[in-house]
């Protein structure tokens, strides 16, 4: 990746008020030394979408706290997808231990449950962004 | 990551074509400077100089992003394809940052606009480059106008309203009184004045020393000079009043650098600014180059030993670059 400065857009999808979560998580990233587009409550897939590319991200990232992961995490992986976008998204929130491989399977890169310490989110995010054909 | 010429010329054509993921990339390229950002600035420059370009500038807080949303809404509901450029400041201890203007134009841009969001990573040089080749590649893809909003503190931002038409600073109720509104720097470079959060306390005043400030201006000679005066635009982004009055003041702005002339001699300024900011940064590059060739290591052993001043050192340098060349 070289000099490449990563940029990676969160954001909270459908009706999800809880935004304490993400605006942890885009302090962790800045302070790792990323570029955080913050979306911030309310998207749509569309509007994520087309953030992504107008912004060129690296990484997706989306945070879930209505238990509506199992229905929206694949709908904005379909959304990726159809769009021709090669770009890694990473859900992280409330998600079930059981409910992560449904995920994956879906096409979601990678799940950050509650717990994870600084150190996982920067190194789950950096992965997700090296090792892009995962999903 | 990089990309070859023939890959950057591809993705220009199809950017142009209105495929907005190329636009993308190649922001990106133009925000990562080398070789790359030049074959992409010089494609963009050969079509470019027909976009009106808006800065938007003011303190942190003072309401730019929600009003350049509001803007983004007249503009588009008016049939203008426009883009946003939206300047953040990077960490000067990790270089992250956290970008976050979109959250008050999103719901509000139309389809056919586009927002990007530029980190200053550090170096006003770097941005002082990618800035003014956005604004090109922008307007070789056909966007009008091209919005830039930025930080209101330090020199790049007045560098930063260098780069536009029309500059619009946004102050609120409580900036400071009659003597920090005389003082130089951002307040002079407006061309427009907005003072939002208007249905604060103080907003008149803030008016008011606004107006005393510009009345001044008329008695000093300088208004005779710039031959303008700006207007003040009370407004309340939240809310979205006066934002259509911006959008009058920002049209009547284009028109009057239109019928004046002023409008050839504006971009005049911002090609030259823009060579020159480029000629510094070679010399620059090159200078650094040359302090760790032997002819620097001889000049810093002699500044070292008192021999020679750095001034005398820093002169030897310049001469041998332009003896090399």
């Amino acid at each position: 990746m070289g000099d490449h400065q990563q940029r990676v857009i969160l954001a909270k999808l459908g009706l999800d008020g809880h935004d304490r979560g993400i605006k942890v998580v885009a302090r962790i990233l800045r302070d790792a030394g990323m570029e955080v587009i913050y979306l911030g409550l309310r998207q749509t897939t569309a509007s994520i979408v087309a953030a992504a590319e107008e912004e060129d991200a690296d990484a997706i990232g989306l945070s879930m706290h209505n238990a509506g992961h199992l229905t929206l995490g694949p709908k904005m992986a379909e959304a990726i997808k159809a769009a021709g976008l090669d770009v890694p998204l990473i859900i992280g929130g409330i998600v079930p231990d059981e409910d992560v491989e449904e995920l994956m399977n879906a096409g979601i890169t990678a799940v950050l449950g509650p717990g994870a310490s600084a150190e996982e989110v920067v190194a789950t995010v950096q992965n997700a962004i090296s090792a892009p054909d995962k999903a | 990551m990089t990309l070859s010429s023939d890959a950057a010329t591809a993705l220009f054509q199809s950017a142009v074509k209105g495929e907005r993921r190329s636009l993308g990339k190649l922001l990106t390229a133009i925000e990562r400077g080398g070789e790359q950002a030049e074959i992409i600035a010089g494609l963009a420059h050969q079509v470019s100089g027909n976009t009106h370009v808006v800065g938007i500038t003011g303190a942190p807080g003072s309401g730019k992003s929600t009003l350049t949303g509001r803007l983004l809404k007249l503009f588009s509901e008016a049939g203008d394809k426009l883009a946003v450029l939206a300047v953040d400041p990077s960490s000067p201890l990790t270089g992250g940052a956290i970008l976050g203007d979109r959250i008050r134009m999103d719901d509000l841009a139309g389809e056919e606009s586009f927002i990007r969001s530029m980190a200053t990573r550090g170096h006003s040089g770097g941005l002082a480059l990618a800035v003014p080749s956005a604004i090109q590649l922008f307007d070789a893809v056909g966007y009008e106008p091209v919005i830039i909003e930025t930080v209101g503190v330090g020199q790049v931002e007045v560098d930063v309203a260098g780069a536009a038409d029309t500059t619009v600073v946004v102050v609120t109720p409580g900036m400071g009184d009659a003597v920090q509104a005389n003082k130089a720097g951002l307040l002079e470079v407006a061309d427009i004045f907005v003072v939002n959060k208007s249905d604060r306390p103080g907003a008149s005043d803030a008016r008011r020393d606004l107006e005393l400030m510009l009345d001044l201006g008329h008695v000093s000679g300088l208004e005779e000079i710039t031959g303008y005066r700006p207007p003040i635009i009370m407004a309340n982004s939240l809310e979205g009043t006066g934002a259509d009055e911006v959008l009058d003041a920002i049209k009547s702005h284009a028109e009057y650098l239109r019928n004046s002339g002023k409008i050839e001699i504006r971009q005049k300024e911002r090609l030259v600014m823009e060579i020159q900011n480029r000629i510094e940064l070679l010399i620059g590059s090159t200078a650094r180059v040359m302090l760790e060739s032997e002819v620097g290591a001889s000049c810093i052993a002699k500044v070292l030993e008192r021999e020679i001043s750095p001034a005398e050192a820093a002169k030897s340098i310049v001469g041998s670059i332009i003896a090399n060349e």
